[in-house]
């Protein structure tokens, strides 16, 4: 990335958090290189591909399981692979961050792969082939304690079956 | 304000009392109670029967170590050290003289016996009011030698009571999720302690992910959340023969579990198309009960002790908060209204209080609050700490600390912690290894 591209991103970045601090409840986590935004990891680091082009997950804010354009870009990838190998099966499964108690993130674990299994659906992926599992916290993919490795963490994955 | 206010009442009160001793544990106990635990004495020869039996020198020092030990970390009292005794044991047993446990600024005395008896652990104590120059109690136990651990826990829990009016909390049992390895690929193992962290025992593989045991308060089974075969479910488990059962057959995750307070049901989650409710099922005839209905997350049920009530975390309201209700799902009332994010509510033993986490920015916080929501008392701060669980006098709780680890994940370790409801006596409990998810067990003798 060229410098001023990362000094305009940057002052982007500032000012979303200036407009955003107004939000006692929701922390806004912001990195050079724009690796986050609104709470939501945008960064490739820690992403695999179910087959060229199309990544095998989305991210999400803290506490919330609401899918970002982003994300559902890339779930409409993945819907369209699953088209197209229709003998493929996948399981969900849903994560959390580590700031939070467990058994919750068990549950928001759970409802996070959900509102991505709802989505593929909508791309006419039948219901029979997605399986969901939830991990809550216990699997984190980035075992730092910083806003960063948190995002990472908050991750539904589709992962193949057979 | 609220330590200055405490000290100027413990300024009033009387220093020399000549009624029998008191000790209050509802006030920060800034003067723990100076207390002599003098060996148990022991003639030769049962020494030596014990020494064969139990590989144990001394039987009647371990006795007298274990409730040492426990009144020790009690924080009520201060076991005096005991090179300065100048009783010895099998005399100070029979008659005390008061005078030399004065001069050691002993107000408690604790005396015993102990015998070899038709191949038996019989063991004798009592408990003497050294200012007043009085027994306060005396007791003896038969039981086998093995046993003699627990008998220290006993002697504790009659001593705590007959001092603070309170039942004790020392003959009992933690259960917990016993943890090993990195961060990203955690192995955990179901362990079970005595609340000292001793007769540690290792009750699961690691195999397989294993999460938030719980005990049943009227018999030896625990109930856990369990991975096997990557399906996270309900699991009960029988302490003595080792069997593993899952609970029901739900088509998706159950997780979050307890026990009902009679033992006869289980209460817990069940997760399934994104949203959580909560459901009890009976033990006996295995009937299934949906008690909450809504498209929010409802989970961590907690029962109260009279069975009437159900404490539970929902993000109903769009963040975890606390609620009740009635057993049967009715009259669903929030109770937690302070700013941040509420969880793990667990109701006391005593009824009165539901003990929770709390996380605002940033911080973790354990808490109390009354059931009704009101009075609202925040006892420890940290980086990372959750799931409180209560003694069975509702005087203590037990809960586990995450440290934080640097960008490379290193520096992480998870430990268990107690701490009074006064918000004093905050200590680490030992385990072997790395621990989490304590859940204390009713007193075993009962």
């Amino acid at each position: 990335m060229k410098l001023s591209k990362i000094f305009k991103n940057t002052i982007l970045v500032l000012i979303a958090c200036l407009a955003l601090t107004a939000c006692a409840t929701k922390k806004t986590a912001t990195s050079l290189g724009g690796q986050i935004q609104g709470d939501v990891y945008t960064g490739t680091d820690s992403v695999e591909y179910l087959a060229d082009g199309v990544p095998d997950r989305v991210f999400f804010a803290t506490n919330e399981s609401i899918l970002t354009t982003a994300s559902r870009e890339t779930l409409r990838k993945q819907a369209a692979w699953l088209r197209k190998n229709s003998d493929v099966n996948v399981v969900l499964e849903g994560h959390a961050d580590e700031r939070g108690t467990r058994e919750y993130n068990l549950a928001l674990g759970e409802r996070r792969a959900n509102a991505a299994k709802d989505y593929l659906m909508t791309y006419g992926i039948s219901s029979d082939r997605i399986s969901v599992l939830s991990y809550g916290k216990e699997r984190p993919v980035d075992s730092g304690s910083n806003p960063l490795a948190w995002s990472k963490n908050r991750r539904s994955v589709t992962v193949k079956a057979n | 304000m609220k330590k200055f206010f405490i000290l100027i009442i413990l300024f009033l009160l009387p220093v020399n009392s000549y009624a029998l001793i008191e000790v209050d544990i509802t006030r920060g106990n800034l003067n723990p109670l100076p207390v002599a635990v003098s060996p148990l004495s022991i003639d030769e020869n049962s020494k030596k029967q014990f020494k064969d039996i139990l590989d144990k020198e001394d039987v009647g020092a371990e006795i007298s170590n274990v409730v040492e030990n426990n009144l020790r970390t009690s924080g009520l009292f201060n076991p005096l050290n005991k090179d300065a005794f100048l009783q010895a044991p099998d005399i100070a047993n029979l008659k005390p003289r008061f005078e030399d446990w004065n001069l050691i600024k002993a107000q408690a005395l604790i005396t015993g016996k102990v015998n070899f008896e038709d191949g038996k652990l019989r063991v004798e104590f009592r408990l003497w009011d050294v200012l007043a120059a009085k027994e306060m109690m005396a007791l003896a136990f038969t039981t086998v030698p093995t046993n003699w651990r627990r008998v220290g826990h006993i002697i504790s829990d009659k001593v705590y009571e007959r001092l603070t009016g309170e039942k004790g909390y020392f003959d009992t049992r933690i259960i917990y999720v016993a943890e090993e390895g990195p961060k990203v690929k955690r192995i955990k193992k179901l362990a079970i302690m005595d609340q000292d962290g001793e007769n540690n025992k290792f009750l699961t593989l690691g195999n397989e992910l294993v999460l938030t045991p719980r005990f049943n308060p009227t018999s030896q089974m625990v109930t856990y959340l369990s991975y096997f075969k990557n399906l996270p479910r309900v699991y009960l488990l029988d302490i003595e023969t080792g069997t593993q059962e899952v609970v029901g057959d739900f088509p998706g995750m159950t997780f979050a579990p307890r026990f009902s307070p009679d033992g006869k049901k289980i209460i817990m989650s069940f997760a399934k198309d994104g949203k959580s409710d909560i459901y009890t099922m009976d033990l006996e005839n295995r009937i299934v009960e949906k008690i909450t209905n809504h498209p929010s997350i409802d989970t961590s049920p907690s029962y109260s002790p009279d069975g009437k009530y159900i404490a539970f975390n929902s993000d109903r309201s769009g963040y975890q908060q606390i609620y009740v209700m009635e057993s049967d799902g009715s009259n669903v009332k929030r109770i937690s209204f302070g700013n941040g994010l509420y969880g793990t509510p667990v109701w006391s033993p005593r009824g009165d209080l539901i003990a929770f986490t709390k996380l605002h920015q940033g911080q973790f916080y354990i808490g109390v609050m009354r059931t009704d929501g009101s009075g609202e008392r925040l006892l420890t701060e940290n980086y990372y700490q959750e799931a409180p669980s209560w003694s069975p006098n509702g005087r203590v709780l037990i809960f586990y600390r995450e440290t934080k680890s640097d960008d490379d994940g290193e520096g992480f370790s998870a430990k268990l912690w107690s701490i009074d409801l006064t918000g004093y006596n905050e200590r680490q409990v030992k385990t072997p290894t790395d621990a989490s998810d304590p859940s204390w067990s009713s007193l075993l003798s009962n």
